[in-house]
């Protein structure tokens, strides 16, 4: 088990090298200056000269790489081009709000889109089968942007018992925090609880009809025992999979979510940056946007090993 | 009384094309200790039958009337919480596939000791100890290993004698075990049965025995009821059975059995099991029969006695007449 999840941070640890590369590449490749950019339309060469020494962007490529990954590893991301603000503290200022709206719309998704699922493979073809598929098939359709701006006529609108926007941070008020953050979550959760519920689904009904299902129920095992334990758990590596699958999603969904409700985010950050070429901005949330992939990989594959004991066992062989 | 009584069971299933008759009136008794062999090709209504006492058939779907008792209590109208106690304690199954009928998720010792704990009332520590005895008691060498293993870690023999090991753990009064060999090596076949035999002798459990394979119906089995297209064709005791065969369909089995023809080619029974859609009033035999006359299309024959303790549905039956 421990070799298998040390082969695995291995191969993510060049998976994020070479993503840093990419991103290195990518964005020396998109067209405009961003020393142009920074002196504005009026400056003179020598200005923009001046500027482009500055930041090193006049050292050839390769030597910019090591410049750029050096600084990365010590923490230094360098400095905004747009307010000369480090770039670390925007992430660190960012980044937690992000991580917050995403892991409250995970914990929306599971839970409606898990529970939903199991109770329409066990209910299949009554009503409360087509009560969720009908309202997963709804969910997937509607767009999150419109999903938030109905979302927000109801609530703080007609109803007036949730705030519209905003963003207080969880250390101020934990309670307003939550208050705030509860709409976007459900709005944001509502197209991934809509995908989980529906592979949820699928997943469930075949284990039901499986053998070790049958041999369960043969057993004397109470219904909730053979649902709950001996179909969910071999369901349950289809759910994680779609739920790594997901966060790619996720974040640019939380990008729409957060502009809607005005919320200080990664997403808002990451739509700025481009706009204004703030490369140093860019290649650090996009380096970070990779970190939480690969991260997020890693801990699909060790939770399959715990879940699957054929991928645990055979980790652990001279394979 | 007998320990488990069949009267006139007759089950049938709601499909798209509409209601499937499965099985038809069968009736049978079987005593404790008694191993009885439940014989017929694929798609006769053995399984069927059997399934319909522990209730393993989908409940949405199945139309199930007639009579099962165990001990003189009921069971068809049991109530689902009160039948939950009967499966897998007093009733138990070993079913056909050994390698997908255990959960691949869940160690060996988990998927013993589960069923101890649910009927036995068991704590997890003697229900691990329990578990290592039947291990021990199905033949699975190192069980103190196989414990901690999972199912696909173990050969398609070693997890059917887990299967049977997690079946008799609560010493069932009946053991239905579904074509428990066929999906096994034919070396591994002989062992398994062994198991079986010396559980009847040991627990004293009756085993229903469900099989298309005379062969085995030979070794193990006392008493034999053949069944064809949803209905009991013959019932005997084994070696009467195999002594005076009356049913031709019983005969045209055993000429089927590969030892019946070394060097040649199988014997088979022409054409082809008639559908369980319809079911016209005659012998549902005729059109593969050797021996058919026209009694045979105008009513359907009726289990009558041949002999002591021998029923057959045959207008001609063969045999000593």
């Amino acid at each position: 088990m421990l070799w298998f999840i040390l082969r695995r941070c291995g191969s993510a640890v060049i998976v994020m090298f070479l993503g840093s590369v990419l991103i290195f590449l990518g964005i020396r490749a998109l067209p405009g200056d961003p020393a142009t950019v920074m002196a504005g339309q009026e400056a003179s060469p020598e200005v923009v000269e001046a500027i482009r020494q500055e930041f090193g962007l006049d050292k050839p490529l390769p030597a910019q790489y090591v410049d750029y990954i050096g600084q990365t590893l010590t923490g230094n991301f360098g400095r905004s081009t747009q307010d000369q603000l480090p770039v670390i503290d925007i992430i660190a200022e960012r980044l937690p709000v992000t991580l917050e709206l995403s892991a409250l719309a995970m914990l929306v998704a599971i839970v409606i889109g898990v529970g939903a699922g199991i109770v329409a493979a066990v209910r299949r073809g009554k009503v409360a089968d087509y009560v969720a598929t009908g309202f997963g098939l709804a969910g997937l359709s509607v767009p999150h942007f419109w999903l938030g701006l109905l979302a927000i006529l109801l609530f703080a609108v007609t109803w007036q018992v949730l705030p519209a926007s905003g963003y207080v941070p969880f250390t101020q008020d934990p309670g307003e925090n939550l208050q705030r953050m509860i709409l976007p979550a459900l709005v944001l959760g509502t197209g991934f609880a809509a995908i989980l519920m529906r592979q949820t689904r699928s997943a469930m009904l075949g284990a039901l009809s499986a053998d070790y299902v049958r041999t369960a129920r043969s057993k004397g095992l109470s219904e909730a025992k053979v649902v709950g334990a001996h179909a969910l758990r071999n369901s349950l590596t289809t759910v994680i999979t779609v739920l790594g699958l997901q966060l790619g999603a996720l974040i640019s969904g939380a990008v729409v979510t957060e502009q809607i409700f005005v919320i200080p985010g990664f997403g808002k950050l990451t739509v700025d940056a481009v706009l204004t070429r703030n490369y140093p901005v860019i290649q650090a949330v996009v380096l970070i946007t990779v970190i939480g992939y690969v991260v997020v990989n890693l801990l699909v594959d060790i939770a399959y090993a715990f879940l699957n004991p054929r991928i645990r066992l055979s980790g652990g062989s001279h394979d | 009384m007998s320990l488990l009584e069949i009267t006139d069971l007759t089950v049938g299933f709601d499909t798209e094309d509409g209601l499937v008759q499965a099985v038809r009136n069968i009736s049978l008794t079987l005593d404790e200790g008694e191993i009885l062999a439940l014989c017929g090709e694929s798609g006769c209504g053995k399984s069927v039958t059997a399934m319909s006492v522990p209730r393993l058939l989908p409940p949405d779907t199945t139309r199930l009337s007639g009579s099962v008792t165990l001990d003189g209590r009921e069971l068809t109208t049991l109530p689902e919480p009160d039948m939950r106690h009967v499966r897998g304690k007093d009733v138990s199954v070993v079913f056909q596939e050994p390698m997908t009928s255990l959960n691949p998720s869940f160690s060996v010792g988990y998927q013993i000791t589960e069923v101890l704990r649910r009927h036995e009332g068991l704590s997890r520590r003697a229900a691990g100890e329990r578990a290592l005895a039947l291990l021990e008691l199905v033949g699975i060498p190192a069980p103190a290993r196989r414990m901690k293993e999972y199912p696909h870690q173990l050969s398609g023999g070693m997890r059917q004698r887990v299967m049977i090991a997690i079946a008799v753990a609560c010493s069932p009064r009946v053991l239905i075990a579904d074509e428990p060999t066929t999906a096994l090596d034919v070396t591994i076949q002989a062992g398994v049965l062994d198991v079986f035999r010396d559980l009847r002798d040991r627990l004293g459990t009756a085993i229903i025995l469900i099989t298309h394979d005379l062969g085995v119906v030979a070794d193990i089995a006392d008493r034999a009821v053949v069944m064809y297209a949803g209905r009991a064709v013959e019932q005997a005791t084994v070696t009467e059975l195999f002594a005076n065969p009356r049913h031709p369909y019983t005969l045209g089995l055993m000429k089927a059995l590969p030892t019946a023809a070394v060097g040649g080619r199988l014997a088979e029974i022409p054409g082809m099991v008639p559908s369980p859609l319809s079911d016209p009033d005659e012998c549902a035999f005729h059109d593969r029969c050797p021996r058919v006359q026209t009694d045979c299309r105008l009513s359907r024959p009726q289990l009558v006695r041949q002999a002591e303790g021998h029923l057959a549905a045959c207008f001609h039956p063969g045999g000593q007449s």
